[in-house]
């Protein structure tokens, strides 16, 4: 028995066999070959399979991420596909008696050469993509596929560390648990953990080795804890606490299509916070009931440049469509110095948190903004669609807003694009500001929606990306409540609703307290949705 | 022999996606085709030819198209540059 720590990044036990995904772990070698047509042959079946492979991943891609994550392996094929890159394999193969892995591996590194030499940034970094889709091909070869052959059964995945497109790989439901050797519990394995519910652990360091492969171990999320090879006191333990864990999950299950109602009646909306298409299905396959936050961000964060009104209609449009009948409301852009995009052309700023950001940064580039309020409301069209803006302080600013909602609407009038006229529209509170003029503030928008991280922050002075301070941090400060508890009534006393998408809307702790407050709407992550849902059915406001 | 010039309009000049575009459309045809940009001379039919050329936003690139079908190959061209470049 080996027992290895890490950090554990999301909770549970598992227990299965270790798949250690190591992209390209085969040695090329330099062995000149005998039979140089039998290698072209042999090179051109490999070009076709990771051709093939590379459809089935931009297909993969585009349903869970949209276009702009998809495209790269569009690109991959076109490289495949390339004459000179092929010519160069079958030249080195025929004429240098080169293996068929080998000439590609040198024609990989010549063509990544020419672009690492090019004099732009952005081309540079494509040499990356030709290495990349070199070593597919030597993978292949090599019969040391990237793709998943070991996974025909659920496993726990091992491996180095994981990259956005490499995770993209696994069918989720193959996949127990994540750990990888590198990493944070930032990374992206974290992340994309914590989103998906699946455990992880990350950060185990150079024990994790290739021979780990197809050994049994217990992963723990909660106490970061790889077990290879477990002996049996271990394992009955394990298996016991997986015994646990199945029952509350099958207990939570059984809330699927179950009321969001107290014991004495209250109904509250359940709804799901989403931060692209993929999160969105995990949401509806948690039964939440709307979406009371999807960021748009990532529609900018992954492009080369900014996304034009009609790829972002698209994925706004597939979203309202998967939701149907359910609420979604869309947050218009909220980035600034310290989460941009390159071509954003923004400047750093001593103190990006009260910066050029969010609202301010739409009402600042009009031109920006249109393209995505067009956009916003063409999506309404099809499905239940509201938006919301990001970062209000002012009143001013949600009149400006609304002014810029209203020019686009006037727009599409004119070109005679159709529309949701009854399109809701929100603001987000969470500057202290907001939640003080809360009054005013509901006489201009339909609803609220409570951003509790940036609140807690701007109201006790608090950086929440600043680790050293955390030990001043009160996540349930009177401070952060009192002024929620304000915009409440203020929305309240107008005919508004309010709901809370930040992190404190999912803690059960204080369910209770929100409710009181009267808070109409709750939007959690997808993985929060069902417990909370117990939690509310567990209370009895009356008493 | 059809030929003709367009100035990249985009910020990013050629990059990987345009190119990708670019490509799959001159497949399209049986002409030869190929882009210059000063002495540099790309197969439009090749997509790391197109990409090495580095065409950046302002960059006068020259199109050539020879070929049975160089007046459609031409045209379609022109119209996907002005879409996407």
């Amino acid at each position: 028995m080996r027992e290895l720590r890490g950090a554990g990044v999301f909770g549970g036990v598992v227990i299965g066999p270790v798949y250690f995904y190591a992209p390209g772990r085969c040695t090329v070698s330099e062995e000149k070959t005998e039979d140089p047509a039998g290698e072209v042959t042999r090179f051109e079946i490999a070009r076709g399979r990771a051709q093939a492979q590379l459809k089935a991943l931009y297909e993969q891609a585009l349903a869970q991420a949209g276009e702009e994550s998809a495209a790269i392996f569009d690109i991959h094929q076109l490289m495949l596909d390339d004459q000179d890159y092929i010519d160069s394999v079958h030249g080195l193969i025929t004429r240098g008696r080169d293996n068929a892995a080998r000439a590609v591996q040198k024609t990989g590194a010549r063509f990544a050469r020419t672009f690492a030499e090019m004099d732009d940034e952005y081309m540079k970094a494509r040499s990356a993509d030709v290495l990349d889709v070199s070593q597919r091909v030597i993978d292949i070869l090599c019969g040391a596929e990237g793709e998943t052959p070991g996974l025909s059964v659920p496993s726990i995945i091992v491996a180095e560390d994981l990259t956005p497109s490499q995770s993209m790989q696994f069918e989720r439901d193959k996949v127990l648990a994540f750990a990888t050797a590198k990493g944070s519990s930032c990374s992206h394995t974290a992340i994309l953990a914590r989103t998906k519910g699946v455990p992880a652990v990350v950060g185990l360091g150079r024990a994790l080795t290739p021979d780990l492969h197809g050994k049994t171990a217990v992963l723990d999320g909660e106490n970061g804890t790889l077990t290879v090879d477990p002996d049996e006191k271990t394992l009955a333990a394990a298996q016991k606490r997986l015994q646990k864990q199945q029952k509350d999950h099958a207990a939570l299950q059984a809330l699927k299509g179950t009321p969001d109602r107290t014991k004495d009646g209250r109904t509250v909306k359940l709804y799901a916070n989403v931060g692209n298409l993929e999160e969105l299905q995990d949401a509806l396959e948690q039964d939440a009931a709307g979406v009371g936050l999807f960021r748009t961000e990532f529609l900018y964060l992954q492009a080369a440049d900014y996304p034009t009104e009609e790829e972002q209609l698209a994925i706004y449009r597939r979203a309202a469509e998967m939701c149907g009948d359910r609420k979604i409301i869309f947050r218009t852009l909220d980035i600034g110095a310290d989460k941009t995009a390159p071509y954003f052309d923004l400047p750093a700023e001593e103190n990006p948190a009260m910066g050029l950001r969010a609202i301010r940064l739409c009402l600042s580039r009009p031109g920006l903004f249109q393209t995505q309020l067009r956009a916003l409301l063409r999506a309404s069209a099809y499905g239940n669609v509201s938006v919301m803006f990001p970062m209000i302080s002012s009143a001013r600013e949600v009149e400006k807003a609304l002014e810029q909602l209203e020019t686009a609407k006037e727009s599409l009038r004119k070109e005679g694009l159709a529309f949701d006229e009854k399109l809701e529209t929100g603001i987000m509170v969470e500057t202290p500001a907001a939640a003080l003029i809360a009054e005013e503030l509901a006489g201009l928008v339909d609803f609220f929606s409570v951003g509790t991280n940036d609140l807690a922050q701007y109201a006790c002075a608090l950086d929440r990306q600043n680790q050293t301070i955390q030990q001043f941090s009160d996540p349930h400060h009177p401070a952060v409540l009192r002024l929620i508890d304000m915009a409440a009534r203020a929305a309240h006393a107008k005919g508004k609703w309010i709901g809370i998408c930040g992190e404190l809307g999912a803690d059960t702790e204080l369910t209770e307290t929100f409710l009181k407050m009267g808070i109409d709407e709750l939007s959690v992550s997808a993985p929060k949705v069902l417990p909370l849902r117990g939690k509310i059915q567990s209370l009895d406001l009356s008493r | 022999m059809k030929e003709f010039t367009y100035v990249i309009t985009d910020k990013e000049g050629i990059h990987a996606r345009p190119a990708g575009v670019l490509v799959k459309k001159a497949n399209g045809f049986k002409s030869k085709l190929t882009m210059s940009l000063g002495e540099k001379t790309g197969d439009l039919k090749r997509i790391f030819s197109v990409m090495a050329l580095g065409a950046k936003e302002g960059d006068p690139v020259v199109v050539r198209a020879e070929g049975e079908d160089e007046e459609q190959a031409a045209a379609a061209l022109e119209a996907c540059l002005k879409e996407t470049l």
